[in-house]
């Protein structure tokens, strides 16, 4: 039967993850050490889970509102209001979905009329682009580089806009390049999205995984940002709680209110007992300096350490990344792409990687490699990629 | 393992807390690779691990070793033990007087029912039998014993002993 009549062809002409070949090959081999998760190594503190047993054991089976349990959206409010000066209502204004994937999704969709350009900086997070066709808008990629240290400039986001752009993801925190972006360099591209009247998508997942004095600055926050920003974050990353799936959109009334009409027909809502935790999870943090994240992101800082200086003296050349958990080095020096490097060093050793290209073609001469991985266990892959380098420089 | 022990003179730094967690967890770790992880210098390190060893913060850098998958006979016990502390010698004497024997591998002072926990391997169970009957129930602060055996470890010291903790994340994801 020829399904090619049937399927919608912009849908179908997404291409497949560059990830899904590397997960594939590497699920063939055995005793792989991958560093080429995209999630924490921790389970999800106890005491949150034992929220959503005991939420379960009490028979809490039921829909939620469709914008998330209130008590939730409370929190939210407060946790956004303390750690980053951000002020939503948590009736009007916020929207507990599934997954910061979800909010991304509902975002793009809202935004998106045909023909409407989007603006995702590369190398980014893999669902950006094929999100935005799936809205129906035209993805435009904006190169970021390693001499800018990964971040996005002016002069490039400038560059890229036309009279059909309409709005700008802006991923910071970065996966894969662990980039961040200060105050003034996010008021830097604050004024261009004020001249050119842009919308802003702000994926904040990894807001508390910055390290060495860096603190996460919210765009919102920034003069000028609040009315044109949709604040994405979630609890994958801080919490370990990426099978949860629930994470949540903050913005305008007027936004957040269309957003939510896509989300009540289409889902209805996020799964309760992932609501119930991630609600423990932050009104515990409030009362306890958030102190399973701090102990989680120390963690996460003494590993991001010990790679990049593995890298380093390997003779590879990495940037220094300052959050989530990534680092981004080049792999030019051993005069491989991304992709024969990364396909080689799982053959010859074992050792997973992703290529950087899986993030956009701007990725090309980099791999990603996840420092949320055991401490013995990194320092194996990190050994058995330190002397394949060797082999091959 | 990482054993510590010591009064507390002072609020600890930043680096010798770091220190502990990381040689907690492996005590074979370099002191290049600590020096990194915690971004202070090779010197510090040193310094400071030397000073905690010094102040009896460190004790000891030993493996954890599961002796149920070697050929080693033995058999351990935890034993309550009751005591009546006697003018010249209050709980701290006997401790020491109990803990100097090579049986006792662990000895704590306990709030509620029984004053002292001990713990005791032997070879075999006649053994563990002899040396509470004949070395521990004699002495004369000690008012009553009440053995329990241990019959499997499941954890210890933060280490699972079963069947071990297993990464159960996707090999790759974006």
């Amino acid at each position: 039967m020829n399904y090619d009549k049937f399927l919608n062809p912009r849908i179908a002409a997404v291409p497949p993850s560059g990830i899904r070949r590397f997960f594939d090959l590497a699920a063939t081999m055995k005793d792989t050490i991958s560093l080429g998760v995209g999630e924490p190594d921790f389970k999800t503190p106890y005491h949150i889970r034992n929220a959503a047993i005991d939420s379960l054991v009490d028979g809490e089976t039921q829909y939620t509102a469709n914008r998330g349990l209130p008590e939730l959206r409370q929190e939210i409010a407060l946790y956004l209001n303390g750690r980053y000066s951000l002020s939503y209502d948590p009736d009007k204004q916020i929207i507990v979905t599934i997954g910061a994937s979800e909010a991304i999704d509902l975002a793009l969709r809202t935004l998106t009329s045909p023909g409407d350009e989007v603006l995702v900086p590369e190398p980014s997070y893999v669902s950006y682009s094929p999100g935005v066709v799936f809205a129906g808008g035209i993805a435009v990629g904006v190169e970021t580089l390693e001499k800018d240290d990964f971040r996005l400039t002016p002069a490039s986001l400038e560059k890229a806009i036309t009279p059909r752009t309409k709005a700008l993801i802006l991923p910071y925190p970065n996966n894969p390049t662990g980039a961040v972006m200060k105050r003034e360099d996010l008021e830097a591209i604050a004024r261009v999205v004020t001249a050119h009247d842009l919308f802003v998508i702000s994926d904040e997942i990894y807001s508390e995984l910055v390290y060495d004095g860096h603190t996460h600055v919210s765009f919102a926050a920034i003069e000028g940002m609040y009315p044109r920003t949709i604040t994405i974050n979630g609890f994958s990353k801080a919490f370990a709680m990426t099978g949860w799936r629930v994470g949540y959109a903050c913005g305008a009334e007027e936004i957040i209110t269309v957003m939510n009409r896509i989300h009540q027909y289409t889902i209805m809502c996020a799964p309760r007992q992932g609501q119930v935790a991630a609600a423990a999870a932050l009104k515990e943090g409030r009362e306890n300096g958030y102190e399973d994240v701090l102990r989680m992101r120390n963690s996460y800082d003494r590993r991001r350490r010990l790679m990049v200086d593995a890298f380093r003296s390997m003779g590879l050349h990495c940037f220094e990344p300052y959050g989530a958990f990534y680092a981004f080095p080049s792999v030019r020096s051993t005069g491989l792409t991304s992709e024969a490097f990364c396909a080689e060093l799982l053959k010859c050793k074992n050792v997973a990687a992703v290529p950087g290209t899986a993030f956009g073609p701007a990725g090309e001469g980099n791999i990603r490699c996840c420092y949320a991985t055991a401490l013995d266990k990194l320092n194996i892959a990190l050994d058995r990629m330190a002397e394949f380098v060797k082999d091959h420089t | 393992m990482l054993i510590c022990i010591g009064k507390k003179d002072k609020p600890m730094t930043k680096l010798e807390t770091d220190l502990l967690d990381l040689l907690k967890e492996d005590c074979r770790i370099s002191l290049e690779k600590l020096s990194v992880m915690t971004g202070a210098s090779l010197e510090e390190v040193a310094a400071t691990i030397e000073d905690m060893e010094k102040r009896r913060i460190i004790l000891r850098y030993a493996p954890m070793i599961n002796w149920d998958l070697t050929d080693r006979e033995r058999v351990e016990a935890m034993i309550e033990v009751r005591v009546t502390p006697q003018r010249d010698m209050g709980f701290d004497a006997i401790a020491r007087r109990i803990y100097c024997f090579d049986e006792v591998k662990s000895v704590f002072l306990m709030s509620g029912s029984y004053d002292l926990l001990v713990l005791v391997e032997a070879r075999t169970l006649k053994e563990l039998a002899a040396f509470v009957s004949g070395k521990l129930s004699p002495l004369e602060t000690v008012t009553g014993t009440a053995t329990s055996f241990v019959l499997k470890r499941y954890k210890e010291e933060g280490v699972i002993f079963d069947s071990g903790d297993t990464d159960r994340r996707l090999v790759i994801s974006p």
